[in-house]
């Protein structure tokens, strides 16, 4: 043997190996399904967690060799999209269920990152019994639908009944339009210092919260019609530049802010405030309104690690108004999440069965009560028991007669982002009102490829 | 072993000889210049992270868009800022001087002081920022002392974020400067500063006309690698201030990282990146002429 024939077979083996990448495949186990999902940040909220691995028990014991594998993500809502596109663009890391906002699925559509399930939704029988807003909640423009609602929300104002009488407002408060709410701002910071007078999520680090909870909830109360969307022009299929509502709604962020009636501008641009407001500052009766989904009771619940059984006498609820309190009077923004199947999944039948699992109707029921979520079923929403279940279902399920979806298009998510930028700009004071709307219109027509139209 | 059948030609010769480097050649391809190219590539394309079927080569698109967007030239400009601050005037003299001052100190002295500042070096660059943004945020460290001396507190990381995020990484950097520095300052012959002592030289003129041209070499050195560094750092700032409120601390890093991954154009993002590259290597070249030419 010559002395390069050792070295030569080295290379030989090197290189095949390096070339085969000297691996499993990860995500091929065919007994095992991979479930990802958004961890909340806050260490004491396990709703979801504990949800799951109930699921996972009753799957794996009715399905005998079976295995489930949990992979949460933890991180602010933003940074969870990125990291779950990342594992959707490779077969190795797709997990094989996916937990899907409905502001991205379109977007995620799109890039062919999911797996129409028409075929599987087809031969289920509980299909049926979901209602047909939600089910179009995940179908794309190509008609298909791509993913599994798993309860739906609605928004409106919280406020503190303590603080409420300090400032001497009364505790059946429903403001008439958006005047009235400012008004009871200037009041409770006039009589009850300490307190932040009322919170409005802004800016970039809030993210897709600032864009839903804060601006649309004031946006699509500026609209005159009930179907109209200030948004987005169904006509044209435009997105609309320069309205007089986007500025009206940028002009009541600013004048919170302004006016020091809400947080403190650098509380508000901390990423995880909405944790904070939900883990403290409405629990500690720090937080005299807050403009918040239908979901925060979840973190008060038992063995949520801020339990608090008696937010229900604390706090009241009142509707958003309209602008000027013009007709439909009331303003909710509606959205929620899917399960979904990532196109590159190793294992999409067994993950349906596990969907099929936690959408039996005793656990979808279970899902809404344990997250507050509204039911998106019509047996689960004709259920007394589910309408009991908890103070504030009755309140945030009649607001879904009055709801808007967003225009949850493949641009969406880079609108909404233009959008917390305008915000951000307004809150911190460094550009104006008219200097935020035409720097919002400017990157409306780099993101959408100048698709706009001005109304 | 016996050679037969004469000579083999020189050129298989080289073969056979470059046979042992192949293994590491054939990784690095694989794995530095592969991506490498990959990431140049998609600069060039307006590949995204989400909401689109498939990407499509653009040439120099995202580097016009690039220079007209204003959030990219004031994220220039604050990287411009950031580097010069706290690399070029911060990590550097407070270097030297740290050094300077440790040559003439007792042992005990030297060593304590040498620890602390090799601690902030070797701590993770999040930790680092959780100290900092611990030590400027409004109920921080920072304003409980102004408080005690009566003087104005106020929330550091929202009304000066780049002097804090500056400030942050000269606390952490200095450290590599100051070490670089003694052992250059240890190079220097005893008998050159004590003659020109006994010329009557000050303090300041031995720095002027002895130390610094001496260690001309190790400044160019430390110059280069503190400016790179502080070219590329994205944790610190990232927890400090995640480059806000608004994009005041935003530099390239967290320019490109907005760009890439939360408006998800990879494509864009990438370009930026090169860009920064491209910034980085000015830097470098400045450098080089400057240690090149003799005094």
């Amino acid at each position: 043997m010559r002395p390069t024939a050792a070295p030569l077979a080295l290379v030989t083996l090197l290189t095949a190996c390096a070339l085969s990448a000297c691996g499993s495949d990860s995500g091929s186990d065919p007994d095992t399904v991979q479930i990802s999902y958004k961890q909340s940040t806050d260490n004491s909220v396990r709703v979801m967690d504990d949800y799951l691995a109930d699921i996972k028990e009753q799957f794996e014991k009715a399905n005998p060799g079976k295995k489930v594998e949990l992979v949460p993500i933890k991180a602010p809502d933003s940074e969870y999209y990125t990291k779950l596109q990342q594992m959707l663009r490779s077969p190795r890391t797709a997990p094989d269920l996916v937990y899907e906002d409905t502001f991205l699925i379109n977007s995620d559509i799109t890039s062919g990152y999911l797996k129409p399930l028409d075929p599987y939704l087809g031969k289920w029988e509980d299909w049926g019994n979901f209602i047909d807003t939600a089910k179009s909640a995940a179908e794309a423009q190509d008609g298909k639908t791509y993913g599994v609602p798993d309860g739906t929300d609605t928004r409106g104002l919280w406020f503190d009944k303590g603080i409420f009488k300090r400032a001497g407002l009364p505790a059946d408060w429903q403001p008439k339009n958006w005047d009235d709410i400012l008004d009871a701002a200037r009041t409770i910071k006039e009589k009850v210092p300490g307190v932040t007078p009322m919170n409005v999520y802004t800016g970039k680090p809030a993210g897709e919260a600032a864009t839903m909870q804060g601006f649309e909830m004031l946006l699509y109360g500026t609209a005159t019609g009930a179907t109209e969307s200030p948004l987005y022009d169904t006509a044209s299929k435009k997105w609309i530049t320069g309205s007089q509502g986007f500025k009206d709604s940028l002009r009541f962020v600013e004048t919170v802010f302004k006016e020091k009636l809400g947080p403190d501008v650098s509380d508000a641009l901390d990423p995880n405030f909405a944790t904070s407001v939900r883990g403290d500052l409405l629990p500690g009766g720090k937080l005299g309104i807050n403009l918040d989904g239908s979901w925060l009771p979840q973190d008060w619940q038992k063995g949520s690690g801020h339990e608090w059984p008696e937010w229900s006498e604390k706090l009241g609820l009142a509707y958003m108004p309209t602008q000027h309190g013009q007709s439909p009077e009331k303003v909710s923004m509606s959205g929620g999440w899917t399960w979904a199947i990532p196109s590159k999944a190793g294992n999409p039948d067994l993950a349906f069965e596990f969907v099929k699992t936690m959408q039996t109707k005793a656990n979808a029921q279970k899902w809404y009560i344990a997250n507050s979520g509204i039911a998106v079923r019509t047996d689960v929403a004709e259920d007394p028991a589910y309408v009991k279940a908890q103070p504030g279902i009755k309140f945030f399920t009649d607001l879904v007669a009055s709801t808007h979806y967003r225009p949850a298009y493949p641009a969406y998510p880079k609108v909404s982002t233009a959008i917390q930028e305008a915000m951000e700009g307004v809150t911190t004071g460094d550009s104006s009102v008219a200097e935020a709307a035409r720097d919002y219109d400017e990157e409306l027509k780099s993101v959408t490829d100048g698709q706009v139209v001005e109304k | 072993m016996v050679k037969e059948g004469g000579a083999r030609s020189p050129r298989l010769r080289t073969l056979t000889r470059a046979l042992p480097v192949a293994p590491a050649l054939v990784l690095l391809v694989l794995f530095l210049a592969g991506p490498i190219a990959y990431c140049a590539y998609i600069a060039f394309t307006d590949l995204q992270l989400t909401g689109q079927a498939e990407s499509s080569f653009t040439g120099f698109d995202n580097f016009r868009t690039a220079f007209k967007d204003d959030a990219f030239l004031n994220a220039v400009w604050l990287t411009l800022v950031f580097t010069v601050l706290s690399s070029i005037v911060g990590q550097n003299t407070l270097g030297l001087a740290l050094a300077s001052l440790m040559q003439r100190a007792s042992k005990p002295v030297r060593t304590l002081t040498g620890g602390i500042v090799v601690t902030a070096w070797v701590l993770p660059e999040v930790v680092a920022g959780f100290l900092l943004y611990a030590f400027f945020r409004r109920e921080g460290t920072l304003n409980a002392i102004l408080d005690q001396l009566h003087l104005p507190s106020q929330n550091w990381l929202f009304t000066l974020p780049i002097l804090a995020v500056s400030f942050a990484n000269v606390w952490r950097g200095t450290a590599f400067s100051m070490l670089v520095y003694s052992a250059a300052l240890n190079e220097i012959p005893k008998e050159i500063t004590e003659a020109a002592e006994v010329d009557g030289a000050g303090g300041w003129r031995r720095m002027w006309h002895i130390t610094l041209p001496m260690i001309r070499r190790s400044i160019g050195t430390n110059l280069m690698l503190n400016t790179l560094q502080t070219l590329s750092v994205f944790g610190l700032i990232w927890v400090m201030t995640r480059g806000g409120p608004g994009n005041r601390s935003q530099t390239l890093p967290l320019f490109m990282y907005e760009q890439a991954f939360q408006k998800s154009m990879i494509g864009y993002g990438t370009a930026v990146a090169l860009l920064l590259l491209v910034v980085g290597s000015l830097f470098s070249l400045v450098y080089l002429r400057l240690l090149r030419t003799e005094v």
